[in-house]
């Protein structure tokens, strides 16, 4: 036992020391990871986010063809920020080309007898002119329709006053939301992500170790002395994987921080949510993602053990990044609640964990306990795996 | 020992022994086994069949205790190109479980002449360089037994006289060394034992003299071409060794 022990570390002080001269391995773990994903992240965030919140209170321009015919409601429209360009295009078919173009977001048609339809009481009609294939209009064309029915309710509104009738009456169901969501569990809509960004900072951080540390060695010829020497397999294995998780768990740690500090600077008030990311919070993420992190520096000493070159090693080990990405991605589409059976799932069982954490919710002890057991038995099996790989004379020929 | 790989014999019961105060050398052709054969010697491959021993100690029974007496400059074995010499030597000996490290390591570095570039980083070494600094590895440990594969390959006057006298060294101190080389004048030379491998197995093994007397060529190079081609024309020889 001293022997493992002392051998593993001599092995994990060796890579160390590598792999921190190693320009490579090191931007991987410090700067690609841990920084590039939550400022891109933070950017796109911000960037919608400050979107949702400016286009509701600038006004906005609707070209229009006819508009001459409705100027009540032209006045109604300006009251909403809307203002209605006359003459910008000549007839419907120039106005619908440049929608389909994406030159204009959203264009308004008013049909000839629109004020006569109004006078008689008779539905006066309108077209939206607009392309549901095209995301970026949607806001504007959300405004510009319920601005539209909301002049129709008062249209209707007034005519039924004039008749002597409450409007009252036309709206028999009062229809009113208790929302009972916090600001910090809404925001789960948006930091739902930060899960998966947090396994690639994971994995990003350590793979460029786990890959010079296995194939990387044999391919460099420096594994077959190695193997001549009086250290068992083992700790060769265990000195290369300590080596492997220091980096991805010191990766995890930058990452969850630069997003800690990235919250702080998002507009996430402006739309009703709070980022709840404080160091507490951050502290209860990094202990629930650790144990990924062990599985992690285990699975991509696995897979690259496994390759037969450096080249291969990368192709692989990016291949094995996705794994565990995937039930994240799959309960994103289907949304389930934390329990005790969902824990036992790695990466899935830590997606909830955090997810719960950024809710603000009380996390349940054993799910936490159960979360890191099965990951960490699963990380053990990968190690085994690998010693297994290392005792084989396979591992050189 | 026998070792086969998917359908290639390897070494086809082939059966030599190196002693202590001698320099043995495979001599062979490529593909005749040289390496297979160090390598399970090594236990960083397993013979299918047969037995080795080193110093009274099983290979396959005792693995560790095995490579703890040996010092093993594999064929094309590399430094970590981001550790200096000193660093790499250091590293092996602190893995072999050696106690005055710094000391053995100075040591090993004075005999073979690597004091200059002790403190420089191995990714800008010369083949020389590098060899040397890889022999010093595998001796730091002092091992009784050194074993080494095509050491001289690629290595210039210089820097080839001067990994003999280092090996010359270690037999006058009494340890077995046991190396593989496909020049027969380098074995020739420096050898106390030369075993002759061809096809996986031992064609012929004796002292330089013996083997020119057991084929009766003056020269050891005839010699080598009947003992393993059994034929005088050596092209034909050759053809038979790798197919």
């Amino acid at each position: 036992m001293p022997r493992l022990t002392n051998g593993a570390w001599v092995v994990f002080r060796k890579e160390l020391l590598d792999s921190l001269r190693e320009r490579r391995a090191l931007i991987s773990a410090f700067v690609f990871g841990p920084l590039f994903g939550p400022a891109l992240f933070a950017a796109i965030l911000g960037f919608t986010v400050s979107r949702q919140v400016d286009e509701s209170l600038q006004p906005i321009a609707v070209p229009a063809i006819g508009a001459a015919n409705a100027a009540n409601l032209l006045g109604h429209l300006h009251g909403a920020l809307i203002d209605i360009e006359h003459d910008r295009f000549a007839d419907v078919r120039a106005l619908r080309d440049a929608v389909r173009r994406g030159d204009v977001e959203v264009g308004l048609v008013v049909d000839e007898g629109f004020a006569a339809a109004l006078r008689s009481g008779a539905p006066a009609r309108l077209w939206v002119v607009a392309d549901s294939s095209n995301n970026a209009n949607q806001i504007a064309e959300g405004r510009l329709r319920s601005a539209l029915s909301a002049y129709g309710r008062i249209v209707g509104a007034n005519r039924l006053q004039l008749r002597g009738v409450d409007p009252a009456v036309t709206q028999p169901l009062a229809v009113l939301t208790d929302d009972v969501s916090t600001p910090s569990a809404r925001a789960i809509l948006i930091l739902g992500m930060m899960t998966y960004f947090l396994i690639f900072a994971t994995l990003l951080g350590g793979i460029q170790v786990a890959i010079d540390a296995t194939a990387g060695e044999r391919d460099r010829g420096t594994m077959e002395p190695l193997l001549t020497l009086a250290v068992p397999r083992s700790s060769l294995v265990i000195g290369k994987f300590s080596c492997t998780l220091l980096f991805m768990a010191a990766s995890l740690g930058l990452a969850i921080a630069s997003f800690g500090v990235a919250a702080r600077f998002l507009p996430l008030a402006e739309v009703g949510m709070s980022a709840n990311l404080g160091p507490a919070v951050c502290l209860g993420i990094y202990c629930a993602m650790l144990p990924f992190a062990v599985l992690g520096a285990g699975m991509m000493m696995t897979v690259a053990s496994y390759t037969k070159s450096f080249r291969e090693a990368q192709t692989y080990t990016s291949l094995a990044m996705v794994v565990p990405a995937l039930p994240i991605i799959v309960i994103a589409m289907n949304p389930l609640q934390p329990s005790l059976a969902w824990m036992l799932v790695p990466s899935l069982s830590q997606h909830l964990l955090v997810t719960g954490l950024i809710k603000g919710e009380t996390v349940v002890a054993t799910h936490a306990a159960t979360s890191a057991a099965s990951t960490v038995l699963l990380a053990a099996l990968c190690v085994f795996a690998t010693v297994m790989r290392y005792r084989s004379e396979r591992l050189l020929i | 020992m026998s070792k086969r790989f998917g359908d290639i014999h390897a070494l086809r019961e082939i059966d030599f022994s190196a002693a202590d105060g001698h320099i043995t050398g495979l001599l062979g052709p490529n593909g005749a086994g040289k390496s297979t054969a160090l390598r399970i010697l090594c236990t960083t491959l397993r013979a299918d069949g047969g037995a080795a021993t080193l110093d009274g100690l099983d290979i396959r029974a005792a693995p560790l205790a095995v490579r703890s007496r040996i010092g093993v400059l594999p064929h094309n074995a590399n430094l970590y190109g981001n550790l200096t010499a000193r660093e790499n030597i250091a590293y092996y000996a602190a893995l072999q479980g050696m106690r005055n490290r710094a000391e053995a390591v100075a040591q090993v570095m004075a005999k073979l002449d690597i004091e200059d570039i002790a403190d420089r980083r191995a990714k800008g070494f010369s083949q020389g360089q590098r060899v040397r600094v890889a022999l010093a590895r595998a001796l730091v440990h002092d091992p009784q037994t050194l074993i080494l594969d095509e050491p001289t390959n690629g290595l210039d006057v210089m820097a080839t006289r001067a990994l003999r006298d280092a090996i010359g060294e270690r037999r006058n101190a009494g340890c077995c060394v046991l190396f593989s080389s496909h020049v027969m004048q380098e074995v020739a030379a420096l050898c106390d034992r030369i075993v002759i491998l061809a096809a996986g197995s031992v064609a012929l093994a004796g002292s330089a003299d013996g083997i020119r007397a057991a084929t009766g060529c003056d020269d050891l190079e005839d010699a080598f071409v009947s003992v393993v081609g059994n034929s005088s024309d050596g092209d034909d020889a050759y053809r038979t060794w790798v197919g």
